[in-house]
């Protein structure tokens, strides 16, 4: 229990990182210092930070538009992301990329991609090398409700399925997709139901609950790295910010997020198990918050000391030089 | 005339208001379209005002243009929203392989009344993905008519024609240029596709440019003047089908020519004019066509590096200068 104890605590931390990155992020961007425009995945901290908790430093991810969760949860380095947002030199693509393009191939990050289901296709490409190259990885890759809707999904669903590929569907049902209820554009309540039609497991879980997703995910590895071919996980959630920072948000009303702000809050669901199970106290917990704000008043301070890049170095990282 | 001063983004709102309250079997197609009238709110008004007729769809691009070819073919007159042009890509197939070929293929039986609404250009750091200019891929398909307005009243216009039209129609609006306003005139307005727009009259170069190259042409043209050049500017408007007239008319007066859009230079619009000028208008022209363009690069997120990318006023005035002074 003490060691499960303080891995609890460790993924507690790595939620509150996560969700102060994103709350700090949303400040410099209201206050003009981020440029273009950014999706932040507060109220999804269980999806990101327990599927990631679960996979190797080895194995693959990749994420899409709302990823700094995923990067986070997966090791990245939370001052050159910031440095990225700031689209700084320092920053993980050197600024070529962005919040909605942040990728750190050292730790198995294959990217943030912009196009809704972009990754999905390339995930597959990871699970066929991982097969080619016989190790024992997997790859995950995150999409949304909306995601689910794009037809590359069916093919790569069922390509991964009959070639038995080590891959992890992380589907993140957060109930909208931009101004769209899920309702609306998906023919079936829950999306992992598809997951029958390519003869694989489809598990639908509530993914504010750390626990369900890790056990949901632990089993898809274990099935995955064994050989048995990939999963479709739904963590159901809900979208607590904007689809955007700045979103205008007329789709919904305050009394639909409330909850999710309130008792449904993946964080403070844990928070409260914690603290029932004797694992945190108030004083810890207090720390905690001061430690990632501590974390991101650094990395903030890294992003604005950095330089920008020089126009001129657009030009490069087109091609590798041969 | 009766005319007024409105943004891009009111001049394509009201049309479509003229063209679904003239003729019940148009209809808009897409993603995110009524809660916020469209996610740019070009389409202000249309949610309320038609209900069932401006609809949202699944994430599913090759479905979306599908919906659009397949009830073109029967009668109706869809205008599918793209979100951003760069997800023309989800459905190549149904735009090149279909929507282009199908009247043709089929010994022309039928008619295909679709519009493609892409909103385009960068400018927003919005980075690789959301950021690019694909027109020329589209003016290489044959059966494709391809429209790219810069004037509110050119939006207006040319929307209004290209809904009219029987054929599929790729209609690029640049996304920096939605709060642009000029002046609209008030009424029943079409500008014919296929028709380009001399914007300004001059001797010694002609300025061809589309899209929001007409901005970066109108103010080089006025940094020109003050330094004794006098350069026309031809807005192509329509880049098939291509109004090479226009064009001839200018270059036989001045002579010289600058090619001017946001797309990046390799394989542009801008080859396509000068291997038609040059064939063309040879024995009319005084020195080099010259190309102004994006670089040849994805568009960067940082600022900096997104401007470098990007043409400028400069660089259209450069190029003019550097063919005027040639001896
Ligand atoms: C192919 C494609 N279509 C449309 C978009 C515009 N877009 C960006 S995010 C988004 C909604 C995505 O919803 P979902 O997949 O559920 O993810 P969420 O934003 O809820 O995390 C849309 C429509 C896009 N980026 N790519």
């Amino acid at each position: 229990m003490a060691e499960d104890a303080n891995m609890l605590l460790e993924l507690y931390e790595r939620m509150i990182t996560v969700r102060t990155f994103e709350t700090v992020a949303g400040e410099y961007f209201a206050a003009g210092e981020i440029p273009g425009f950014i999706h932040l995945s507060i109220g999804q901290e269980a999806s990101s930070v327990g599927v990631c908790s679960c996979l190797r430093p080895d194995d693959y991810v990749i994420t899409n538009h709302r990823g700094h969760g995923h990067m986070i949860a997966k090791g990245a380095d939370i001052k050159r992301m910031t440095a990225e947002l700031f689209g700084k030199k320092t920053g993980y693509c050197k600024g070529k990329g962005g919040s909605m393009h942040i990728a750190d191939f050292s730790i198995g990050i294959l990217g943030a991609n912009g196009v809704v289901a972009g990754g999905l296709p390339i995930i597959a490409g990871a699970g066929f090398s991982i097969k080619m190259r016989k190790t024992d990885q997997v790859a995950v890759c995150f999409f949304g409700d909306g995601a689910a809707n794009r037809g590359t999904v069916h093919e790569v669903m069922n390509l991964a399925s009959v070639w038995k590929l080590p891959i992890i569907f992380a589907l993140e049902n957060n109930q909208w997709a931009s101004t769209t209820p899920q309702e609306k554009s998906s023919a079936v309540e829950e999306i992992s139901c598809r997951a029958a039609g390519y003869n694989m497991p489809g598990v639908a879980v509530d993914g504010n609950d750390l626990f369900e997703v890790r056990n949901a995910t632990l089993e898809a590895i274990e099935r995955a790295r064994s050989g048995k071919g990939p999963t479709l996980i739904e963590n159901k959630t809900y979208r607590i910010s904007g689809h955007f920072e700045g979103d205008p948000q007329k789709y919904r009303t305050q009394a639909e997020i409330a909850p999710w702000k309130e008792k449904n809050d993946p964080i403070r669901r844990l928070h409260d198990y914690l603290v029932t199970s004797g694992v945190l106290d108030e004083k810890m917990n207090l720390k905690i918050w001061e430690g990632a704000a501590a974390v991101l008043e650094d990395a903030v301070a890294f992003a604005k000391e950095s330089p920008f890049p020089e126009p001129e170095e657009a030009l490069e990282d087109l091609f590798v030089t041969q | 005339m009766t005319e007024r001063i409105l943004s891009a983004s009111a001049a394509l709102a009201e049309a479509l208001h003229e063209e679904m309250q003239r003729d019940e079997t148009v209809f808009i197609l897409g993603e995110d379209l009524t809660a916020h009238a469209g996610i740019f709110g070009q389409f202000e008004g249309l949610p309320e005002n038609f209900p069932g007729r401006i609809i949202d769809t699944p994430i599913s691009e090759a479905a979306i243009v599908g919906v659009g070819v397949g009830s073109a073919l029967t009668d109706m007159r869809p205008i599918v929203d793209l979100h951003f042009s760069d997800f023309v890509t989800c459905c190549m197939d149904e735009l090149v392989n279909q929507a282009a070929k199908i009247r043709y293929m089929f010994g022309g039986q039928v008619k295909l009344p679709l519009v493609v609404w892409c909103p385009d250009g960068a400018g927003i750091r919005a980075a690789a993905q959301h950021s690019q200019s694909l027109e020329a891929w589209f003016v290489h398909v044959p059966g494709l008519k391809v429209v790219v307005p810069s004037e509110p009243s050119d939006v207006k216009g040319l929307i209004k024609s290209a809904i009219r039209d029987d054929n599929p129609v790729m209609f690029f609006q640049n996304k920096s240029l939605f709060s642009k306003q000029g002046v609209v005139p008030e009424e029943d307005y079409l500008i014919p596709l296929g028709k380009a727009a001399v914007k300004r009259q001059g001797k010694d170069v002609t300025l061809i440019c589309y899209g929001s190259g007409y901005y970066l042409c109108k103010e080089a043209a006025d940094i020109l003047a003050e330094q004794g050049i006098e350069a026309e500017i031809v807005d192509l408007r329509t880049l098939k089908p291509l109004d090479m007239d226009t064009v001839t008319v200018s270059i036989k007066k001045t002579g010289r020519a600058v090619t001017v859009h946001e797309a990046c230079l390799t394989g542009g619009f801008g080859a396509e004019l000068c291997a038609r000028i040059q064939e063309q208008l040879f024995d009319h022209l005084k020195g080099p066509i010259k190309r102004v363009a994006a670089r040849d690069v994805p568009m960067p997120f940082s600022p900096g590096m997104e401007d470098f990318c990007l043409p400028k006023v400069t660089d259209v005035v450069m190029a003019a200068h550097s063919i005027v002074s040639r001896k």
